[in-house]
């Protein structure tokens, strides 16, 4: 009844909005498109170092936001930010980016790369980095359609050091040849 | 031929109609209102992601955006083209024709001369246009009664380039033209203006050209702070380690005057500082539309704003965002104008479809570069808290002091420019 009320009014403009003492905490939109200045509408990334979150899977959002929180993970700008917000916050942020649509991005690929990535792409990731990336195991993120440099940009990060690969993945990328792991990100990038 | 009464209406404007005093002599309705119409003043960072995200999150409502210009000019990374870094200024222009096709937003190409919100209605060159609720991203106008001398004219010779565009090619070209062992002036006013980190990275570009093409000259930079206004420790680490020579950087120098013909400032009617190329950044305010209106605060300068919708104070139903509003914390950056214009867009739904309103959240990221190769940033996030925006308490920060982070820096801030020119332009 109250709600009903209160709703007339705001919309009628009867009732000032200063009067309006309450309003709901930040809804997981609200939340979300604020990362979009970086990150793209609905978290389709124009830029090609700068990952997609569209369709990322849930998991990996939160487990991604909570390492750049900690400091277990490195990054340039994400921890500080990652800060600003409560595990609940970030849980409903991950949401919100798992369900938008895949973004499709035009990128350039090697066609001879992406054919060489899907021979080898099965046996040796596709135990956590299942549908052909579409998909991720567990907190493994989705690398279907995922920007290439920023893909080259962290698997460079996971073979210094200064990304820490989960151990399993190191058991399978360790003996890989550069050319291989190269090829496989092309195979990833090209996925839609 | 007899108009009938609607015709009639239509003449003279509905808005003014439907408030019931037929005024003869307003122009006429541009186009008549529907059920449910925001009316959008401005198309750069603010305005065009408040049109976008309104139509995003309800259909129903019409949203008409009235910009000046028929494209519009990043001051982002305009500093980077005053360096010479960047050829020319098209990665920073958009059109509006894929956002108002991919939204259905109604893009009117017009100056808004005047806002009645009693009757809801603005004023534009080419008409009226009535609104139930008004967003205003209008950006600054400059406080000329207070820099003595710098009129029109000595803008032609002394450039600002504060706002992008024909400014920023005049201020590249007298660099391009200054002799070696010349001296570039720059001027920055007291805080708050627009992009509190700007003026240190004009300076830092400017040295890159100098360095680079005229290694004889220097750049002295006048600030009226009595210290760097963002990212200070950066900022004076970067200069240090590439421009030692190069920039004289000088604190609590407050410039009230310029003579464009004796190409002289004025500091306090103390002390002249002359140059070969002489850059004023000017004191600022809201943009005049919004002064004019009324929506400035107790400083004659910036707009109250309610944190959550960012509805002014000082007139219901309309909503400033971007520069010329007072949002608290948040700084006046374009980073900060697009995540305001989400806020003001989702609570614009709410309040329009008689919905409760939800508490803000909001982010601000600017990097500015140091080099062509090396930047920093300053980030936060905000919140709303007890009626004021605030930073996230242990969120936030800047750029780790030692530049180990730099060169990554540089790289990702050009995906930056290229996420939100492209949320703003599709
Ligand atoms: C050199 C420089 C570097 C910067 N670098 C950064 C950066 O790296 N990162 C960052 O986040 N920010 C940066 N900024 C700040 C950023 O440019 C502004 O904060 C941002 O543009 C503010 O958005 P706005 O919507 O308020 O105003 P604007 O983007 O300026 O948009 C205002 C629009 O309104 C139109 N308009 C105004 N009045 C009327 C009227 N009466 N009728 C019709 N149209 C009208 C104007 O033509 C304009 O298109 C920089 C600024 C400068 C000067
Ligand atoms: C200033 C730009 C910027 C903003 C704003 C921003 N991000 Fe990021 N994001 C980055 C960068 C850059 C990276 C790469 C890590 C780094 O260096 O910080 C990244 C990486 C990520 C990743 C890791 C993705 C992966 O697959 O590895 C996630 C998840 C993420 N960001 C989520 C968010 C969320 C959620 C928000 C909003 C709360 C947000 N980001 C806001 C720039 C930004
Ligand atoms: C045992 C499971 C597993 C296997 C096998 C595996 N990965 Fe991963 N991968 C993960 C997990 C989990 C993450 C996220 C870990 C983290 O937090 O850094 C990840 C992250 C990545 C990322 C970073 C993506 C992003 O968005 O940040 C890349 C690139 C990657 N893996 C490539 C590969 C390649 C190539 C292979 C095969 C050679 C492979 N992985 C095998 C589990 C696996």
């Amino acid at each position: 009844m109250m709600m009903k009320w209160k709703g007339w009014a705001l919309a009628t403009g009867v009732l000032a909005i200063s009067a309006l003492a309450q309003a709901a905490p930040p809804s997981a939109a609200m939340l979300s498109n604020a990362c979009a200045g970086c990150h793209g509408t609905n978290g389709g990334s124009a830029g090609p170092t700068m990952p997609s979150l569209a369709s990322q899977s849930k998991e990996a959002i939160e487990v991604a936001m909570k390492k750049f929180k900690s400091g277990e993970r490195a990054s340039t700008v994400m921890g500080r930010l990652a800060k600003g917000y409560s595990d609940g916050e970030i849980k409903a942020i991950a949401e919100f980016f798992s369900k938008q649509k895949l973004h499709v991005t035009a990128q350039a690929v090697d066609a001879g790369k992406v054919k060489k990535g899907a021979s080898l792409q099965e046996s040796n990731c596709g135990r956590c980095h299942i549908e052909d990336g579409k998909e991720g195991k567990d907190d493994t993120p989705v690398m279907a359609s995922q920007w290439l440099p920023y893909m080259q940009m962290q698997m460079a990060d996971y073979l210094s050091g200064k990304r820490k690969m989960p151990e399993k993945m190191k058991e399978k990328v360790d003996p890989m040849s550069k050319e291989d792991l190269e090829a496989l990100l092309h195979f990833y990038a090209s996925v839609k | 031929m007899t108009l009938d009464r609607r015709s009639f209406l239509k003449l003279v404007g509905a808005g003014a109609g439907a408030a019931g005093l037929p005024m003869i002599g307003r122009a006429a309705e541009l186009m008549p209102k529907g059920a449910k119409r925001v009316v959008v003043v401005g198309g750069g960072y603010g305005g065009t992601i408040a049109a976008k995200y309104i139509r995003m999150m309800d259909k129903s409502i019409e949203v008409v955006m009235i910009e000046r210009n028929d494209h519009f000019i990043s001051c982002p990374f305009s500093n980077l083209y005053i360096g010479g870094i960047l050829k020319d200024l098209s990665p920073l222009t958009i059109k509006y024709d894929k956002l108002a096709a991919n939204h259905g937003i109604k893009v009117v190409q017009a100056e808004v001369t005047a806002i009645d919100p009693a009757a809801k209605v603005v004023t534009t060159s080419k008409g009226t246009v009535s609104y139930d609720r008004l967003v205003l991203s209008p950006g600054i106008d400059f406080r000329l009664e207070d820099m003595k001398g710098y009129d029109a004219a000595a803008m032609e010779i002394m450039p600002h380039a504060w706002k992008a565009g024909p400014q920023t090619v005049l201020l590249r070209k007298q660099l391009e033209a200054m002799k070696d062992g010349g001296t570039v002036v720059l001027s920055v006013p007291l805080s708050p203006f627009r992009c509190p980190p700007g003026p240190y990275e004009r300076t830092s570009m400017i040295a890159h050209y100098l360095k680079a093409h005229k290694p004889k000259s220097k750049i002295v930079v006048l600030d009226a702070n009595p210290a760097i206004a963002s990212k200070g420790p950066l900022f004076t680490k970067g200069w240090k380690d590439n421009y030692a020579g190069i920039i004289d950087y000088r604190p609590a120098k407050k410039v009230t005057e310029v003579d464009a013909g004796k190409m002289t400032v004025l500091i306090e009617g103390l002390e002249d500082v002359k140059g070969d190329v002489v850059n004023v950044i000017p004191p600022q305010r809201a943009g005049q539309i919004a002064v004019a209106a009324g929506l400035v605060g107790d400083d004659k300068n910036w707009c109250p704003v309610n944190p959550n919708t960012f509805e002014s104070t000082k007139q219901a139903g309309i909503h400033v965002i971007g520069d010329a509003s007072n949002a608290g914390a948040m700084p006046k950056s374009g980073y900060s104008a697009n995540s305001e214009a989400k806020i003001c867009a989702t609570n614009i739904v709410a309040l329009m479809n008689g919905k409760e309103l939800t508490d803000m959240s909001g982010i601000n990221t600017c990097y500015s570069y140091i080099t062509d190769k090396e930047a920093v940033s300053v980030a936060a996030v905000y919140a709303a808290k007890d009626g004021k925006i605030v930073a996230v308490p242990n969120s936030g920060g800047v750029s780790p002091a030692d530049f180990s982070a730099a060169k990554m820096e540089a790289i990702f801030a050009e995906s930056w420019l290229k996420n939100i020119l492209t949320e703003m332009s599709t």
